[in-house]
């Protein structure tokens, strides 16, 4: 298979190569839009994924997610894609049944090489109990890989980013930073140990820190990916039309994240998402390397939930005992939105 | 030392840029030009990160950014860390410059004020920065807001050079509040400059 550095083939690493949120609803805009009763969840409220209601208590969670190379090694950049494409349907409340691959790869490419990548990807599905059923491949000069997925929630109780409440906790279950440590990885300025631990949370697939969460009395959930921390805060806070505290020294960060922040090795997504948020977000005295790091995109990040205050310390010590989900914490709490800036950010 | 990282994008331009910083020799500067928002943002954080001075323009539809190391920072450094003097920062010389008038040699003060703000430039643009410059008597305005050298003295004060001006000559001409640059000092203070430093020059 020889020494193949599978990120000096990709331009945009992971979910920072995705099309910002600002540009995304430029281009959905005036598209004919058909009314089905039974789509419960669109586009129209930049959810995680499709919901199609199937019957009352039955419903179908759609989603697709591939990227270009965020790893070097191509088992690893293979169950990182899995893992995150698999996400969106945890980040719904669901359970991911059946999902069909998605793959570009350049024609001369090492076909060990191919094969390790997608033994990456059904490794991961088969943790996460769905089958791949199928999917398609092209040729193409830079590789890319990912899943649609299909899963079942029932959709009384799935959990959609608009239904977060004033007073809810926000808890968030990794640690924060991927895009920063791939990034300053692919410039060679990331530490061996730095990235293993950023690859060992991408391929941690958010089935565990979902189990929980279904279990307690959460109201709204997302997962952290190409928008950054911020910009898939701002969208459940406008979903629901609420505020949001956050405490910026809650988020617990891969090791690595700020210095490359500090460096300024932060890929174009960061500030994309910047310019698409930033006018809602009050950072008062976070420092500056701090916020980058809320902004910049993540790949296969962790879960944003909305739970009841009641119930926050309960979820979050189960989340922890469950020894896969070790650094969830209280990360902010939901306010009524009263004007002016929907998200505030505490600094140290 | 020039680097061209139009059309790279990040993290390359950020990694080129701190390659070249390790390799900059005392004095030297950086100049990289980049065509990309994400370049120049991401290295207007290294600038701050390295406390770099930073210098941009838009050069023929692309941008340039220069990062000068910011020497007097690493000479304060150093003297706070005790170091000996021979292991002062370098790029700053052993020698005290005192300037009496705004005005260079005798004859024409119309060519004397052009030769001082000459001088002044020269001194801020040689690799090795005088350790100290006093100002005294019509000298001080040199210092003061309205001068023509006022940002190359500025200059020579971030490269580390101690710039003090007479505070009885400041307020002789009532100029004081003026001051734009360098610490205000006395005759005792310039009296002992002169007599411990082996090298004064007065102009």
């Amino acid at each position: 298979m020889g020494n193949v550095k599978l990120t000096k083939l990709s331009e945009c690493a992971g979910c920072g190569a995705k099309v910002g949120a600002g540009a995304l609803a430029q281009l959905l805009s005036d598209l004919p839009s058909r009314h089905d009763p039974n789509l419960i969840v669109g586009f129209d409220t930049s959810d995680d994924a499709a919901v199609y209601k199937l019957s009352d208590d039955l419903a179908m969670v759609m989603t697709c997610d591939f990227f270009p190379p965020i790893a070097d090694d191509p088992y690893t950049f293979g169950a990182i894609a899995a893992a995150n494409a698999l996400s969106d349907i945890y980040a719904m409340g669901g359970e991911p049944r059946i999902a069909l691959n998605i793959m570009a790869v350049p024609e001369d490419m090492d076909k060990a090489v191919v094969h390790e990548i997608l033994r990456g990807g059904y490794e991961k599905a088969a943790e996460a109990g769905a089958s791949i059923a199928g999917g398609h491949s092209i040729y193409d000069k830079e590789p890319k890989y990912g899943l649609a997925v299909t899963g079942l929630v029932d959709p009384r109780r799935m959990l959609a980013n608009a239904g977060a409440r004033p007073g809810d906790v926000l808890v968030f279950t990794k640690k924060l930073g991927s895009g920063c440590v791939t990034t300053a990885a692919k410039g060679g300025l990331a530490t061996e140990g730095q990235v293993a631990a950023a690859e060992a949370s991408m391929m941690t697939l958010n089935r565990y820190a979902r189990d929980i969460m279904v279990a307690h009395e959460c109201h709204a959930a997302t997962d952290a990916t190409g928008f950054g921390v911020l910009g898939h805060m701002l969208e459940m806070a406008r979903g629901a039309d609420v505020a949001v505290e956050l405490d910026a020294c809650a988020f617990p960060l891969l090791d690595g994240a700020r210095e490359a922040a500090r460096l300024g090795i932060l890929p174009a997504g960061m500030y994309r998402n910047r310019h698409f948020a930033e006018s809602e977000v009050d950072d008062g005295d976070v420092p500056r390397d701090l916020i980058d790091v809320l902004f910049c995109p993540e790949t296969s990040g962790g879960l944003l939930v909305a739970v009841s205050a009641e119930d926050a310390d309960a979820l979050i010590a189960d989340l922890r005992a469950d020894g896969r989900v070790p650094c969830a914490a209280a990360v902010g709490r939901v306010r009524a939105y009263e004007g002016g800036k929907r998200i505030r950010v505490r600094g140290e | 030392m020039q680097i061209d990282a139009r059309g790279q994008t990040c993290p390359k331009p950020v990694v080129l840029a701190l390659e070249a910083l390790s390799k900059l020799g005392p004095e030297e500067f950086l100049e990289i030009l980049v065509n990309d928002e994400v370049a120049v943002g991401n290295l207007t954080r290294l600038a701050e990160e390295k406390g770099c001075e930073l210098l941009v323009a838009e050069k023929d539809g692309c941008t340039s950014m220069t990062l000068v190391p910011r020497t007097a920072g690493a000479a304060d450094a150093s003297a706070e860390a005790g170091v000996p003097e021979s292991c002062a920062a370098p790029g700053i010389g052993q020698t005290v410059v005192a300037i009496g008038s705004d005005t260079m040699g005798r004859g024409s003060d119309e060519l004397g004020r052009i030769l001082v703000k000459g001088l002044i430039y020269a001194l801020a643009h040689r690799e090795a920065v005088p350790k100290t410059m006093l100002f005294f008597n019509a000298g001080a305005y040199l210092t003061c807001a309205g001068s023509e050298s006022l940002d190359d003295i500025r200059s020579l004060e971030r490269r580390g050079t101690e710039v003090l001006t007479c505070g009885t000559c400041l307020d002789f001409y009532g100029i004081r509040e003026k001051l734009g640059v360098g610490g205000v000092t006395n005759l005792y203070t310039i009296a002992e400059i002169i007599a411990s430093e082996p090298i004064v020059t007065s102009i």
